[in-house]
């Protein structure tokens, strides 16, 4: 399959590169980036740096597209790379499917994704995690790459067999949202990864400090009277995290921050040269405890929406580089575990499908130029999983997102392809919509309506 | 927000689901209605019955056990004259797997005009209130630490109905704020309402933190709490609280925070106490205050039912 994306402006958050070009895949691979062909087309916005004069026409020798799609008005950036989606399979399969939710992640631009092991049971053994790789191989959708039980059915006791899980597909370990209660567990977990050069996911939760919580310490829970989920919760067990990781050196990459104190704490520990790395969840970006003043279960998620002051934080470290990634922390959930008070729902929102929306209207509102702000969902969450993905270049796989910038929707359960429709923007409307998916040089998603 | 569910689009409370951001008008409506209400409910009267609220089904559903409050709402409704349901969910479908909204659904299906609710989880009220036709009436009697209405509203009466406006009062709530949707709906009342001082006394570990941002000075010794106060509005200390990581013992609690006749000689002399029961004798009060002069206890039992009267036929009327 050869297919000729002509017109679109290209961004490559890895190279800064931004500009009107033409790009030519094959073999599922980008073969050529080039000046559009066919002389200036019309009504084509005009690149703010690194314009089409500096890449002379590069139609690869023999390029015969079997498919050319216009790509005038929209952007081309390197396919959505995706930190934590729930896939809920095996074994949560009332909540959504494999199928739906790999289709859903495409339509959402997302070309590679991480899923955490807080399945039924949970990914600790190589032969769930191989059915899982084998299963989402042969649908169409994105790259799946599997993150492993840290410890066996995530119970913080025994270790996993991390190097066979490793073998199996496995990118990386984690407890996903589980207690790792046991601190000594923790530590022998760091050294044993370390032994293999692997790569441990950790979100910062204190289980005790967080016990029967589910909103943050502040505000809303003081007036609503939420069982409060304190920020040490967060920084106590960060600080435990960091202290093993001077220990041990083993690569640990800390996910989900949700606090100004923590953030604070990963910018100096990064500072001293420790080899981490960490994530937020999108909704954590745009909004706080607010949000969950008015019992909206959808607002109900882990970690928990906090202050301004920590949203603001957050912001403030993504812009500087203490926050490496943005990722959708995609938790589908069926509606009856959804109506229900705030406080008795299934935490959680749906978030494939807003990941990119969501992140642009970021960049909006903070002004960051899209060369950068893409860099949060593409080739930083790419690096952190140690793959070949979330850049564009000649030879780099053909895994590329095509979305229109100006195109606005509204988010409603129609509008969803993911069976989850637990959103906190339902009804709101989103700027910025996925046209075309490819993935590994197929199309593996294109809009209906655009021509 | 939550205001705007109560309301109806031109402002008469449509459900009573929390204090919180209710306007003075309609707190002081409900005050004003069940002020006529009293002679109603006065002993002395042979039929104590009105017929506002006849041919109604109103239904008290308690997801959570309280034979108290329940009886209350009963006898309120019934001396409006209305038809009362009373069905204690927890027993029932909820262990056979129904989910709240589909006891609501059902329940709505026999013609029901006013569902009480009690919950354990905070919103409850708000979430059926959302999902319940618009001729249908939510009165929440309690969800979780979030709020109880009307036992806020009935201690704004008694406070009135013994102290006057509230502009002059200065008033302490003492104990549990933490878990207690009584001191939240007590606090947004009386800020409400214009009392200019409104105080919690409590050890940290039964405080939420960022209390301060409700409007209240916080104090942690009885001595300054309770000083010169015109009323002493304790609260009730749940078993399970007594002793474990937030308090040592039943007794080091009443030593310090207990409302003794000695503590209460700090407040103004003819301040008057308040317990929303059951009171924990011996924990949270002594004996001596509880059935002394001061205590205005027994009277805001009487006065809850002519301020639940009020709440049922003010929402029936709209």
């Amino acid at each position: 399959m050869k297919i000729h994306i002509k017109n679109g402006r290209v961004i490559d958050p890895a190279s800064g590169l931004d500009a009107v070009l033409d790009i030519y895949v094959a073999a599922s691979h980008i073969v050529g980036i080039g000046a559009p062909a066919a002389g200036p087309s019309q009504g084509r916005r005009s690149a703010p740096s690194g314009g089409s004069e500096a890449w002379g026409p590069s139609i690869p020798a023999d390029f015969h597209a079997n498919q050319t799609i216009d790509a005038s008005g929209l952007i081309v950036c390197p396919g959505l790379v995706d930190l934590s989606v729930r896939l809920r399979e095996p074994g949560l399969e009332y909540m959504a499917t494999l199928e739906t939710e790999m289709h859903a992640a495409a339509v959402g631009g997302i070309t590679s994704l991480a899923c955490p092991p807080d399945t039924d049971p949970p990914l600790d053994e190589p032969g769930l995690v191989e059915m899982l790789k084998f299963r989402a191989k042969h649908m169409p959708g994105p790259r799946v790459y599997p993150v492993g039980a840290l410890t066996r059915k995530l119970k913080g006791e025994g270790i996993t067999e991390m190097a066979e899980l490793t073998e199996a597909g496995c990118i990386a370990f984690s407890q996903a949202d589980a207690p790792l209660i046991d601190t000594q567990v923790l530590l022998r977990a760091m050294e044993y990864a370390k032994t293999f050069e692997l790569s441990v996911w950790l979100r910062p939760q204190d289980p005790h400090l967080a016990r029967e919580g589910v909103a943050h310490d502040g505000v809303v829970a003081a007036r609503l009277g939420f069982p409060p989920i304190p920020v040490p919760a967060e920084t106590v067990a960060l600080s435990t995290i960091l202290l093993l990781v001077r220990e041990t050196g083993a690569r640990v990459h800390l996910a989900r921050l949700s606090s100004r104190a923590g953030i604070e704490m990963v910018r100096h520990a990064k500072q001293d040269g420790l080899p981490i790395t960490c994530d937020v969840g999108i909704h954590h970006v745009h909004l706080s405890e607010m949000d969950t003043a008015d019992f909206n279960a959808h607002c109900h998620l882990i970690p928990p929406l906090r202050s301004q002051r920590d949203r603001d934080a957050i912001r403030h470290g993504l812009e500087d580089g203490t926050i490496d990634a943005i990722c959708s922390d995609h938790a589908p959930v069926d509606d009856d575990a959804k109506e229900l008070p705030f406080q008795e729902a299934e935490p959680g929102a749906t978030g494939v499908e807003l990941l990119l929306p969501l992140t642009l209207k970021w960049a909006r509102e903070t002004g960051l130029p899209l060369t950068k702000a893409l860099g949060y969902i593409t080739q930083h969450p790419a690096a952190i999983l140690g793959v070949d993905a979330g850049r564009i270049g000649i030879g780099r796989p053909a895994d590329l997102c095509l979305f229109d910038p100006e195109a606005t929707w509204v988010v409603n359960r129609a509008n969803l392809a993911s069976l989850g429709k637990n959103s906190p923007f339902l009804g709101l409307e989103m700027q910025g919509r996925v046209q075309y998916t490819l993935i590994d040089g197929h199309l593996d998603f294109r809009r209906g309506n655009h021509h | 927000m939550s205001a705007n569910l109560q309301l109806t689009d031109d402002g008469r409370l449509r459900h009573l689901l929390t204090l919180d951001g209710l306007p003075a008008r309609i707190l002081t409506q409900i005050l004003d209605t069940a002020a006529s209400f009293i002679t109603v409910t006065d002993s002395e009267r042979d039929v104590k019955k009105v017929p506002l609220l006849r041919g109604k089904a109103i239904f008290n559903i308690f997801f959570e056990n309280s034979t108290r409050t329940r009886t209350t709402f009963e006898i309120a409704a019934k001396r409006l004259s209305a038809d009362v349901v009373n069905l204690n969910i927890n027993a029932s479908s909820q262990s056979k797997g129904e989910t709240l909204l589909d006891t609501i659904a059902n329940l709505s299906a026999m013609q029901a005009d006013m569902f009480i609710v009690r919950h354990a989880a905070a919103g409850a009220g708000h979430l059926i209130a959302r999902h319940v036709a618009p001729h249908i009436h939510i009165v929440n009697a309690g969800d979780g630490r979030c709020s109880h209405p009307t036992q806020g509203l009935l201690d704004m009466f008694t406070l009135r109905h013994y102290k006057g406006p509230f502009h002059n009062l200065r008033v302490a709530i003492v104990g549990d704020v933490l878990h207690s949707r009584v001191a939240r709906s007590q606090i947004h009342a009386l800020t409400t309402l214009g009392c200019p001082e409104v105080r919690v006394v409590a050890p940290k570990t039964l405080l939420p933190r960022d209390v301060e941002n409700l409007g209240v000075h916080v104090f942690h010794k009885m001595a300054e709490g309770i000083k010169d106060v015109d009323a002493v509005l304790m609260l009730r200390l749940q078993n399970e609280r007594m002793r474990g990581s937030r308090l040592p013992t039943a007794g080091e609690y009443y030593k310090h925070w207990g409302l003794t006749p000695d503590k209460l000689k700090l407040a103004k002399p003819d301040a008057i106490v308040m317990h929303p029961g059951p009171m924990n004798r011996g924990v949270e009060i002594d004996s001596a205050v509880a059935d002394g002069m001061q205590s205005v206890i027994l009277s805001q039992v009487t006065f809850g039912i002519a301020v639940r009267m009020a709440v049922m036929s003010i929402l029936a009327g709209n």
